[in-house]
C-alpha cells in the first residue's frame, strides 16, 4: 500500500517540482525547483488554447490556470479539480499554473468570502464540459464516426464500437477551432472521479519538502533589501530624520522617504535599503526619526470602549425591524438585556507581509508577493502609480497564510515605490512586531442586547444595537456615514429564529486607524453576542439550549436540519461527567452556515476545552478533507480570538508586538475537534473557509456557563481562571 | 570585520564570510538561498526557523552564524532528494498536515528530532514535543496524525490511515 502511494507522490512531486525534464516548468529562486506562476510559464510548442483556463499542447500536456491565489485553503486543487472532472483527465495529468492577476484569465483572479468554489462551481465544470465536447467531436469528425458513440477517459477520447482512441494532445489542434459548445452538458454527480473525494492536495509535497516558493522567497538578480520605519502611532507627520548612523551600519545603501497607502490613509515612512536584510533591519534600528503626533498619541483602549458603552444609549441607525419592539418588549413577561464586548484582532498570517518589486526602464513593472488580489494587485498598482496595466508583470506565489489581511494592496505599493524611486529591485519585509502593530486590524463590536419572553419563556422581542467603528469608513473616502454599515452588523438580522418583535440597530463610532476584513469578519464577534444572549434568553425561559433554538428556528430551514444533526452527533443529551458542561451555537452569514457543540470541564481556577462538535452545511463539496481542515483551522483561530490577547491601544499605539503578548493557540491547548459535513448535493453551495470561526466563541462560552454558572460577555477572557 | 566559518549544510561542505552578528537564518536564506527554512517571528516564538544543527533541532533565528562553525546542518531541503518524500513528509501528504504550508518546514526538523529520540511516541508526547512550533492554520490535529504516520511507517507498522484516494 504504501509502495503504491510512493509511486504516485513521486509522479505527482515530479510533475509539479519542474524537474520532468520536458523544460517548460521553470524555476525561479535560482535553480530551485517550485510551483509554476504565469509570468514564468513558457508553454511548449504548438500550444492550442481552449478558453485562456484550459491550454491542450499537440505533445499531450494539459494546462489549467487557476486564477484563486492558494492562502492554505486548498484552491490550488479545488479550482483545477473542477475543470479536471469535466475534461476528463486527473490532477495527475495537468500543470497547475497561478495566474498574475493578466486581463485574459478574467474577474476571478482573487480570494476571500468562502467563494472560490460557491462562486465558480458550475462555470468551471462548464469549462471543462466544453472543452471535452470539442475534443470529442474533433475525434468523431476525424473517424467520420457519430459524436455519440465517442467518450472522454483520462485524457482521451474512445471510439466505443472499435476500441480506438486518440490522446487529447493529437486532437487538441482541430478541436481547437471548432465552435465552443454554448451549453455543454455536465456529468451525473455520481459518476465523478474528483470532486466529493477526499484527495491528498498537490501543493503538499512542495510545501513539506521546502521547494514551494512564498512571496518572501522570491529573488531576482541585483535585488536589494529594505526595512521600512512606519510611526508606532499611525497617522503621524513625519518632522524630521537622523540618518548618519544608518549609513553607518555596514551593507546599508541608501535611505528613502516613503509612504504607506492603506484604505484612506496614507502615512509617511523611512525605507532603510541594504544588500541583505539584516543590514537593512540594523539600519533601521540606528534612525533618529521625529514624527508629530498630532494628538493621537492620547487615544487609548480604555477611554475608545468607555465612550462606546456611552454610545449604546444612541438610537442608532436601522438595520432591520419587524413588529413593535419597544411595545412588545415593555409589555413582555420576562425581560432581560446584556450588554457583550469583543476586541480588535489582528490578523497574523504566520507568513510576515512581503514585496519584491522591480521598477525598470520605460516604466516595466515585475511584481513578486503572496496575495489574495492579483487582479486588484495590477490594477490597483497601475491606478497608484499611472502606468498602463499592460506594464506590470505579477508573479503570485504561495501565501504564508492571509486571512484577509492579503486583500489589500499597502506592502505592495511599498515595494514599488521604493524600486521606482532607486532604481533596483527591492523586497520589502515586514518584520512581526511591523505586522502586529501596524494593522489593519478587525474592527471590535460591543453589542447592547435586549429581549422580552412570555410568562411560558416563548421569545416575542428581541434587539441587537451593535456599537463599533465602521470598517469601511476605513477604507472607502467617500463611505456614507448616514446608512448602515453592513459589514457592521454582519447577519444580525439574517438568523432563522422566527421571533415576531424584532429591531436590530448600528451606533457608529468614530475610529482613525486602518481596519480590514478579517476571515468571518464581524460575524466573529457579533455571533458571540447574538448566540450568548440566546442561550440567556433559554436559561431565563427555564429550556435546554438547544431544544429552545430548535423552537424558534424556521421549520425546514437548513439551520434547522443543522441543529438536529448537531444533536445527533454530539450525543447532546448524554450525561456529562461531573463538573463538566457543554454549549451551542450556530451561526449563518454570507460565507455559509455551521453550527457547533463545545464540552468542558472544570480544571482547578480555570477551565479545559474537552472537545468541539462541528457540523457545517455545504450543500455540495469538492474535498471533504479540505472543508474539514478549514473548519478545524477556523475553530482553533476562533479559540485564540476568544482566550488569547486581542490588540489594545494606549498612548496612540498598539500594545502588542509579537507572538509572546499576542499569543496563538499552540498545539498542546488544542481540543479534539470532530466535523461533520452535510453535503446532500444541492444546488446552493456554501463556504468551507469562515463558516467554522462564529459558532465557537459562543458555544464556549455557553459551555462555560453550564459548567460553572458564570457567564462570560467579553472576549478574550482568561481560560485559566474564570 | 567578517569572520569566517565552515559549516556543513545537507551534507556539503560550505566556506563562507559572515557578519559576526549576522543570524543564522538569514545565512542560511539568503546567502546559501535555501529558502525552505523560513521566518515567522524572529524572536524564538514561533518555530518556522527550525532546522538541525548537528542533529538537534535549534531555532535558527536564535543563533548567530558565526555560532554554527564547524558544526553540520540540516534544513528541511536536506530531508529527502528531490522528487522524493520521507515518511514525515508522507504523511503530512496523507493526512492533510497543512494548510498554507509555511510552518511546515519547522514542523518536520523539529518532528525529525522528536522521531530520532523516541521513535514511538504517544500523542500527548508528540503534542509537548511540537509544542514550541506554531501553526497558525490548521488546528495541528492532522500534523499530529502526520507525525504518527512517520512513527509507524519507520518502525515497518501498517498503519490505520485508510488507502488514499488518488485524483
Ligand atoms: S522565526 Fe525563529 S522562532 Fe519564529
Ligand atoms: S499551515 Fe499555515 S501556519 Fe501551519
Amino acid at each position: 500500500m504504501q509502495q503504491n502511494t510512493s509511486a504516485i507522490d513521486r509522479r505527482k512531486f515530479l510533475k509539479l517540482s519542474g524537474i520532468t525534464g520536458t523544460g517548460f516548468l521553470i524555476g525561479l529562486n535560482r535553480g530551485l525547483a517550485n510551483t509554476v506562476v504565469t509570468g514564468y510559464f513558457q508553454p511548449g510548442a504548438d500550444v492550442y488554447e481552449f478558453t485562456p483556463l484550459i491550454n491542450i499542447e499537440k505533445s499531450g500536456t494539459i494546462t489549467i490556470f487557476n486564477t484563486r491565489p492558494e492562502i492554505g485553503q486548498g484552491t490550488w486543487q479545488a479550482v483545477p479539480s473542477m475543470i479536471a472532472e469535466e475534461l476528463e483527465v486527473s490532477l495527475d495529468q495537468v500543470t497547475i499554473v497561478q495566474t498574475g492577476g493578466e486581463k485574459k484569465y478574467g474577474p476571478t483572479q482573487w480570494v476571500g468570502g468562502s467563494s472560490s468554489v460557491r462562486g465558480a462551481y458550475t462555470d468551471l465544470r462548464k469549462t471543462g464540459a466544453s472543452a471535452k465536447e470539442m475534443l470529442q467531436k474533433a475525434a468523431s469528425i476525424k473517424w467520420n464516426v457519430p459524436f455519440e458513440e465517442c467518450y472522454a477517459a483520462n485524457g482521451k477520447i474512445f471510439h466505443k464500437p472499435s476500441g480506438k482512441s486518440l490522446g487529447y494532445g493529437e486532437l487538441a489542434e482541430a478541436a481547437s477551432k471548432l465552435e465552443v459548445p454554448a451549453a455543454p452538458k455536465l456529468k451525473d454527480p455520481k459518476d465523478f472521479k474528483i470532486l466529493g473525494k477526499a484527495t491528498p492536495r498537490p501543493d503538499v509535497p512542495l510545501k513539506s519538502s521546502g521547494r514551494a516558493v512564498f512571496g518572501i522567497d522570491a529573488s531576482t538578480p541585483g535585488m536589494v533589501y529594505a526595512s521600512i520605519e512606519r510611526c508606532p502611532v499611525m497617522g503621524s507627520k513625519l518632522v524630521s530624520f537622523d540618518d548618519s548612523a544608518t549609513k553607518n551600519v555596514k551593507g546599508v545603501l541608501q535611505v528613502v522617504k516613503s509612504e504607506r497607502i492603506v484604505g484612506i490613509y496614507r502615512y509617511e515612512t523611512i525605507a532603510v535599503i541594504a544588500e541583505n536584510y539584516w543590514a537593512a533591519l540594523q539600519g533601521r534600528k540606528a534612525l533618529k526619526v521625529k514624527w508629530d503626533y498630532q494628538g493621537r498619541e492620547s487615544f487609548n483602549s480604555k477611554n475608545f470602549e468607555t465612550k462606546l458603552r456611552s454610545l449604546s444609549s444612541q438610537e442608532g441607525l436601522l438595520d432591520h425591524s419587524q413588529g413593535d419592539f419597544e411595545k412588545s418588549f415593555s409589555a413582555a413577561a420576562i425581560k432581560l438585556e446584556a450588554f457583550y464586548e469583543t476586541p480588535f484582532v489582528s490578523h497574523s498570517p504566520i507568513e510576515p507581509m512581503n514585496c519584491l518589486a522591480s521598477w525598470t526602464a520605460g516604466n516595466k513593472l515585475e511584481i513578486w508577493t503572496s496575495t489574495q488580489v492579483p487582479g486588484d494587485v495590477v490594477s490597483g498598482t497601475a491606478k497608484e502609480f499611472a502606468i498602463p496595466e499592460d506594464n506590470i508583470t505579477l508573479h503570485t506565489l504561495f501565501n504564508g497564510g492571509a486571512f484577509g489581511r492579503r486583500l489589500i494592496n499597502d506592502y505592495i505599493y511599498e515595494a514599488v515605490d521604493i524600486s521606482k524611486k532607486i532604481s533596483k529591485p527591492v523586497k520589502v519585509i515586514w518584520t512581526r512586531e511591523d505586522d502586529t502593530q501596524q494593522g489593519p486590524f478587525r474592527p471590535l463590536t460591543f453589542s447592547a442586547m435586549k429581549a422580552g419572553l412570555s410568562a411560558d419563556g416563548k421569545a416575542i422581542a428581541f434587539q441587537h444595537k451593535v456599537i463599533a467603528p465602521s470598517l469601511e469608513a476605513t477604507l472607502e473616502k467617500n463611505h456614507d456615514k448616514t446608512k448602515v454599515n453592513k459589514t457592521m452588523t454582519e447577519a444580525i438580522s439574517e438568523q432563522k429564529y422566527e421571533i415576531p418583535n424584532m429591531k436590530n440597530t448600528y451606533v457608529a463610532a468614530d475610529f482613525d486607524m486602518p481596519l480590514l476584513y478579517w476571515r468571518a469578519v464581524t460575524s466573529t464577534t457579533l455571533a458571540f453576542a447574538h448566540e450568548c444572549f440566546i442561550d440567556e434568553m433559554a436559561v431565563k425561559a427555564k429550556k435546554d439550549p438547544l431544544d429552545y433554538r430548535l423552537g424558534m428556528v424556521k421549520k425546514s430551514s437548513d439551520t434547522e436540519k443543522l441543529l438536529r444533526k448537531l444533536k445527533e452527533v454530539s450525543n447532546w443529551n448524554k450525561k456529562l461527567p461531573a463538573g463538566w458542561g457543554r454549549g451551542v451555537a450556530q451561526y449563518e452569514f454570507f460565507a455559509g452556515l455551521c453550527g457547533q457543540v463545545v464540552e468542558v470541564s472544570k480544571k482547578g481556577k480555570g477551565i479545559k476545552i474537552e472537545k468541539v462538535y462541528a457540523v457545517i452545511d455545504m450543500g455540495t463539496i469538492v474535498n471533504p478533507d479540505t472543508v474539514k481542515g478549514q473548519v478545524e483551522g477556523a475553530i482553533v483561530m476562533a479559540i485564540s480570538a476568544a482566550i488569547k490577547s486581542g490588540i489594545t491601544f494606549d498612548k496612540g499605539q498598539t500594545m502588542q508586538t509579537n507572538f509572546h503578548n499576542n499569543p496563538v493557540l499552540r498545539i498542546n491547548e488544542m481540543p479534539v475537534v470532530e466535523v461533520h459535513i452535510i453535503a446532500d448535493g444541492g444546488e446552493v453551495i456554501k463556504g468551507a473557509g469562515e463558516p467554522g470561526l462564529p459558532p465557537l466563541a459562543p458555544a464556549l462560552c455557553n459551555a462555560i456557563f453550564a459548567a460553572t454558572g458564570k457567564r462570560i460577555r467579553r472576549l478574550p477572557f482568561d481560560i485559566n481562571n474564570i | 570585520m567578517n569572520k569566517q566559518i565552515t559549516v556543513t549544510v545537507n551534507g556539503t561542505e560550505h566556506t563562507l564570510e559572515v557578519e559576526p552578528r549576522l543570524l543564522l537564518v538569514h545565512m542560511i536564506r539568503e546567502v546559501l538561498n535555501l529558502t525552505g527554512t523560513h521566518i515567522g517571528c524572529d524572536t524564538t516564538s514561533c518555530g518556522a526557523c527550525t532546522i538541525l544543527l548537528d542533529g538537534k533541532s535549534v531555532k535558527s533565528c536564535t543563533i548567530l552564524a558565526v555560532q554554527a562553525d564547524g558544526k553540520s546542518i540540516k534544513t528541511i531541503e536536506g530531508v529527502s532528494a528531490e522528487g522524493q518524500l520521507d515518511s514525515l513528509q508522507e504523511g503530512f501528504h496523507l493526512n492533510h498536515g497543512l494548510h498554507c504550508g509555511f510552518c511546515t518546514p519547522g514542523m518536520i526538523m523539529r518532528a525529525t528530532e522528536l522521531l530520532e529520540n523516541n521513535p514511538n511516541p504517544t500523542e500527548e508526547e508528540i503534542r509537548w514535543g511540537i509544542s514550541g512550533n506554531l501553526c497558525r492554520c490548521t488546528g495541528y490535529n492532522n500534523i499530529v496524525k502526520a507525525i504518527q504516520y512517520a512513527s509507524a511507517k519507520n518502525r515497518g507498522v501498517e498503519t490505520a490511515s485508510t488507502e488514499p484516494e488518488f485524483v
